[in-house]
C-alpha cells in the first residue's frame, strides 16, 4: 500500500437546516475541493455516506446525485456507503484503501444527513432500524436504550453506584459542551452544568436528555489522494497512518455491553498499521453518542484501563489542556450528529487540529490524532489514525 | 440452509411456549434465535434444540422516548439463559417505575407475546418476554 494523505476538508454548520441533503453536501464538498486547490473534474470517485435519505426526502440512490451536485466527471463512479452512525468514516476509510492500492490517485469522501426533516417519532423509529429487525427492534429498543443497558451493566460490573456513575457521565456532557461552545459549526454552541444534565427528562434509564446527542442536519467532505499528489497541491497534507474496521452481530451475541469488542479489534488493527499505541495519540474525536459511550470508548482505545475511565472528564484529563483531549469539536453531543456525515466531520476536526487551525479549541502541538465512529448497536466500528 | 430450525419454526415454537435454538456438534454452544451457523465457532453442523426457559437478568433499561407506534414506558432487558446464550426481551409484570439496578442478577422465566408490525416490519411477530421468578 502506498502512502495516502488528506488535502482539503470541510463541514457545514451542524444543526437544524432547511436545506436539502444535496445543498448541504455541495457546500461541504465544494469547500473541500477549493481547499485542495483542485477542480471537481480531477476527482476520480466519490465515496458518499447517507443513511436515511429514503425517509428524510424520499431519496434513494443519493450518491449519483451528490456526484452531479459537485460537478464531477461522468466517468467518476459514485457509491453510497451505509454503516449506521459510522457511515462516513467507513466511506473515508474505503477511499483511503483504494487510493492506497493505486486504483485511484485522488477522490472525495464524505456524507450528508437531514435527520430533523423526519421529526422525532419517525427519526427514533428509523434509527431503531439499525438494530436487529426480527429480534431486537420489536422489543421497542432504541439506541439510548442500548447505551442505557450498557450503563447499568457498567455500574454493576465495576461496583460503581449508579448515582456516582451518572454524575461522572454528566461531566462528559459538560466537557463536550465546553469544547463545542468554542466551535462555530456546533449544533449546540453553549456550556451546560452537571446539575442541568441531572435535571433533564429521562430518555432511556439511566440516560437523561443531556446524556444524549441530538438529531442533526449537516454534511462534511474530505479530499483523499496519494501522498505524492497531496504534497504537490497543499502546504500541509495530513497523512493516514492507519485504519481499522470491525463488525459484530446482535447485542445478545456480544453479551458484555461494557466492552465494544468491534472497537477493540478495529483499534488493534489501526494501531498496528500506524506502528503506534494509545500513549502516542495527542487528540481524539470519538463516538460520544451518549455520555456512557465516551467512557466505554476511552477504555477500549487503551487510554484507560477497563472500569477506570469513568471519571476522566471529571478530573479534567480529557478536556482541553488535559493529558488526552477527547472531542475538542464538542463531539456528537455538542457539535451534533447528522449520522451519514459524522465520520467525515470527525476527520475534518482532526485534520484541522493537526494543521493548527482550530483557534480557541486548538490542542497545542498535536501531531497524531484518532477518529473513532461506532455504528448501530455496536455492529460497526471504524477508526482512522492521522498524522501531520 | 438453516434447515434445522427456520425463523418460521422459531416463531411457531414461541406460540407453543417453546424456545427453540440450534446446538453445535463441534463446540456444543447453543445459538438462539436459530441461524445457519454456530454463533461461537461458525460451524454449520447444527441440530435443533429446545432450550429451558429460565435465565438470569444481566441488564435493563426503561424506554421513555419510544419509536413511532410503541407505548412507553416499558422495560427492555438482556438475560443469560441457563443453557448459555443470551437473549433480549421485554421485562413484563413489573411497574417500570419500580425498576432499579437490583434487577441485575435476578432469575427470570422466558415467554413471548405478539407485537404488531408497523408498515416497515415483516408483519406481526412474537417477541420474548421476561417475568421475574
Amino acid at each position: 500500500m502506498r502512502e495516502v494523505a488528506i488535502l482539503g476538508v470541510a463541514m457545514t454548520k451542524f444543526g437544524n437546516s432547511e436545506r436539502t441533503n444535496m445543498e448541504m453536501f455541495a457546500e461541504a464538498g465544494l469547500e473541500a475541493i477549493n481547499n485542495s486547490n483542485i477542480e471537481a473534474k480531477e476527482l476520480e470517485a466519490l465515496f458518499f455516506g447517507n443513511c436515511l435519505g429514503t425517509f428524510e426526502e424520499g431519496q434513494m440512490h443519493m450518491a449519483a446525485f451528490a456526484h452531479s451536485a459537485l460537478g464531477m466527471r461522468m466517468s467518476a463512479p459514485s457509491t453510497r456507503f451505509e454503516g449506521a452512525c459510522a457511515t462516513a468514516t467507513v466511506a473515508v476509510r474505503h477511499a483511503a484503501l483504494l487510493v492506497g492500492a493505486g486504483v485511484y490517485d485522488m477522490v472525495i469522501a464524505g456524507g450528508a444527513e437531514r435527520t430533523t426533516a423526519m421529526g422525532t417519532p419517525l427519526a427514533t423509529r428509523t434509527f431503531a432500524m439499525g438494530c436487529q429487525a426480527q429480534y431486537e427492534t420489536p422489543l421497542g429498543i432504541t439506541f439510548p436504550g442500548v447505551f442505557g443497558m450498557a450503563a447499568h451493566m457498567y455500574s454493576k460490573k465495576y461496583g460503581i453506584p449508579i448515582k456516582e456513575l451518572k454524575r461522572n457521565m454528566a461531566e462528559v456532557s459538560v466537557k463536550n459542551h465546553f469544547h463545542g461552545a468554542k466551535n462555530p459549526k456546533a449544533h449546540f454552541k453553549k456550556e451546560i452544568s452537571v446539575e442541568k444534565v441531572l435535571s433533564g427528562a429521562f430518555i432511556a434509564d439511566p440516560l437523561q436528555l443531556l446524556d444524549c446527542c441530538p438529531f442533526s442536519d449537516g454534511a462534511a467532505a474530505v479530499v483523499v489522494a496519494s501522498a505524492d499528489k497531496a504534497k504537490q497541491l497543499v502546504d500541509k497534507p495530513i497523512y493516514i497512518a492507519g485504519t481499522g474496521q470491525a463488525a459484530a452481530g446482535p447485542l445478545y451475541h456480544q453479551q458484555d455491553l461494557t466492552r465494544v469488542i468491534a472497537r477493540e479489534v478495529s483499534m488493534k488493527g489501526a494501531y498496528k498499521q500506524a506502528g503506534i499505541g494509545p500513549q502516542d495519540i495527542d487528540v481524539c474525536e470519538l463516538h460520544d453518542c451518549f455520555t456512557i459511550a465516551e467512557i466505554m470508548a476511552i477504555e477500549s482505545m487503551g487510554f484507560y484501563e477497563f472500569g477506570k475511565g469513568y471519571d476522566a472528564a471529571a478530573k479534567g484529563e480529557t478536556r482541553l489542556g488535559g493529558k488526552i483531549v477527547v472531542n475538542p469539536s464538542g463531539g456528537l453531543k455538542s457539535k451534533g450528529h447528522p449520522i451519514g456525515a459524522t465520520g467525515a466531520a470527525q476527520v475534518t476536526e482532526i485534520v484541522e487540529q493537526l494543521r493548527g487551525e482550530s483557534g480557541s479549541r486548538q490542542v497545542e502541538g498535536a501531531k497524531i490524532g484518532l477518529v473513532d465512529t461506532l455504528g448501530g448497536d455496536f455492529g460497526t466500528v471504524c477508526n482512522i489514525i492521522l498524522r501531520s | 440452509m438453516n434447515a434445522e430450525c427456520t425463523f418460521e419454526e422459531y416463531q411457531k415454537g414461541l406460540a407453543e411456549d417453546k424456545l427453540l435454538g440450534v446446538l453445535c456438534a463441534d463446540c456444543n454452544a447453543v445459538t438462539v434465535p436459530p441461524q445457519a451457523v454456530c454463533c461461537k465457532c461458525g460451524s454449520q453442523k447444527l441440530s435443533a434444540k429446545e432450550l429451558g426457559k429460565t435465565a438470569t437478568l444481566k441488564s435493563y433499561t426503561v424506554i421513555r422516548i419510544a419509536p413511532d407506534g410503541m407505548n412507553p414506558p416499558y422495560i427492555v432487558a438482556l438475560a443469560e439463559t441457563d443453557d448459555g446464550p443470551w437473549v433480549m426481551g421485554n421485562l413484563v409484570g413489573l411497574d417500570p417505575e419500580k425498576a432499579d439496578i437490583e434487577l441485575i442478577g435476578k432469575k427470570i422465566s422466558i415467554s413471548s407475546q405478539e407485537v404488531k408490525g408497523d408498515i416497515y416490519a415483516i408483519g406481526d411477530i412474537r417477541a420474548l418476554t421476561f417475568n421475574l421468578q
